[in-house]
């Protein structure tokens, strides 16, 4: 589904990505982990053509994604991306955030578009907020839509960047939940996350970033019982006391 | 100072009547012009290619840069006449406020339209959306919440200064205060009302936009 071969990223002098290597096929939920600042988000940023990699390639389906706008059309909604702080639309209802891409992008009728975001807000649980405005959603109730706003355009990939990092923890579990529904139905995911136990249940590999580099991948059993770096140990170690 | 002469004022009235049409005329079109003219020139100063954009910023800075009075002046005794062939303060006047006044509203675009986060942006560039479907469903919506009270100081500013197309015998507020001053060679009596005039429809204005901004903010 998504290979990525000798990734670099520069932001002026400083090296943020190096030489990522790696392959997501159809249906595998991958999570990322890592400290802060080793390059996570960057990667996924890449991945969803939010920055541009300085150099090394990414495929899509074996085609290679580049800069040009075409190209980057012929992706629009294949990708979805659910960010750390929702990025709901403010300005539009529930339904609307969800059937915006639809109706502009896919140019699908509104009723059409209406009856497709109803059904996913019922999948995330919020079929009665259809109406409401983002702003008296709670966090989790507004990741929950931007979910569903993803899901609208039927993505063959889903990117999560630290998806409940902003929420208060008594609503991280209804996100987690969700996005488990997903990994069942056999979504393609691609997630990163500081939820080691979520990681161990949904993931089928866990890929390890410090410095810019993918240090150690693994299957979630592997990697957190018998993580093989030092650096690997050691971040495990402060995370999961 | 003899008493004043409210008699005077009174028999004037019908003159400033008409400089209140020309006045709030004068504001309004150079309000919207401004605007519309204002949106294009933010746009222009926000694009990516520097080349591109150096000829919006060098508008905004030659208008915010030089005097009102000055670019009055030199639209009316000069650029109108070399389009309609000859001078008209009407179009010279609307023409000076609104490009004057379109070069403060790209600024207060500009700053609008930076004010909604990026990440709005982004989600919407991850969900297919084409920069200029997000600018006109996402970004301008929010934008124009925080525009709406600057603009609205930017109207009130138009009303007050297009008392210099007085100077180009546009027949404004100020225009007929100044006739009556020759007419009569009285100067309190011109004066204080094109004074009071001014701040009737700036009070006004004012009051009118603090409710529109109430009603508005119910949805945040
Ligand atoms: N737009 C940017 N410009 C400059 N440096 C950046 C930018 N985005 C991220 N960085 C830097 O890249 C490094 C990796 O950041 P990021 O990918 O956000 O890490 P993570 O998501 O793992 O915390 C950090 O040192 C960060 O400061
Ligand atoms: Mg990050």
């Amino acid at each position: 589904m998504i290979r990525i071969e000798h990734l670099q990223k520069k932001f002026g002098n400083s090296e943020v990505l190096k030489d990522i290597n790696f392959k997501v096929e159809k249906n595998d939920v991958v999570v990322i982990i890592g400290p802060s600042g080793s390059g996570k988000s960057t990667l996924l940023r890449c991945v969803a053509k939010l920055e541009n990699a300085t150099s090394g390639d990414i495929f899509f389906n074996d085609t290679k994604m580049t800069e040009e706008d075409h190209k980057l059309c012929e992706l629009k909604g294949k990708l979805g991306m659910v960010f750390q702080h929702f990025n709901l639309f403010p300005n539009l209802t529930v339904l609307q955030n969800v059937t915006l891409a639809p109706i502009l992008v896919k140019k699908i009728d509104k009723k059409e578009a209406g009856k497709d975001a109803k059904y996913l807000l019922d999948l995330v649980g919020l079929k009665e907020k259809a109406d409401a405005y983002p702003h008296s959603l709670s966090g989790g109730q507004k990741q929950r839509v931007a979910i569903a706003r993803s899901l609208a355009m039927h993505p063959q990939l889903m990117l999560f960047d630290e998806p409940t990092s902003a929420l208060d923890p008594e609503m991280v579990g209804e996100v987690l939940q969700v996005m488990k529904k997903l990994a069942n139905e056999g979504m393609t995911m691609i997630i990163v996350t500081h939820e080691m136990g979520f990681a161990r249940q949904v993931s089928d590999r866990v890929l390890f970033m410090d410095g810019g580099h993918i240090v150690e991948e693994n299957t979630p059993d592997e990697l957190f019982d018998h993580p093989v770096h030092q650096r690997t140990q050691d971040f495990l170690a402060k995370v999961l006391v | 100072m003899t008493s004043f002469n409210f008699q005077l004022v009174i028999d004037y009235l019908p003159y400033f009547f008409k400089g209140i049409i020309y006045t709030i005329g004068f504001s309004i079109a150079s309000i919207v012009l401004g605007t519309v003219l204002g949106l294009l020139i933010a746009l222009g100063k926000m694009l990516p290619n520097k080349l591109l954009a150096a000829p919006f910023k060098g508008y905004v800075g030659l208008f915010r840069g030089t005097p009102l009075l000055v670019q009055i002046l030199v639209i009316n005794f000069g650029v109108v006449p070399l389009i309609l062939g000859k001078s008209n303060s009407i179009v010279a006047g609307i023409l000076a406020l609104s490009l004057n006044s379109s070069a403060y509203i790209a600024e207060i675009f500009r700053s609008g339209i930076q004010a909604v986060s990026e990440g709005q942006g982004e989600a919407a560039a991850t969900l297919g959306l084409t920069p200029n479907q997000t600018m006109l469903h996402i970004i301008l919506p929010q934008a124009v919440k925080i525009i709406l009270p600057p603009l609205g100081n930017e109207f009130i500013s138009l009303i007050k200064d297009s008392s210099l197309a007085s100077v180009i015998s546009a027949p404004e507020v100020t225009y007929w205060a100044q006739a009556m001053n020759a007419q009569y060679y009285r100067v309190w009596e011109p004066y204080l009302t094109s004074g009071l005039i001014y701040l009737i429809l700036t009070l006004s204005i004012s009051s009118i936009l603090h409710s529109v901004e109430r009603r508005l903010s119910v949805n945040d």
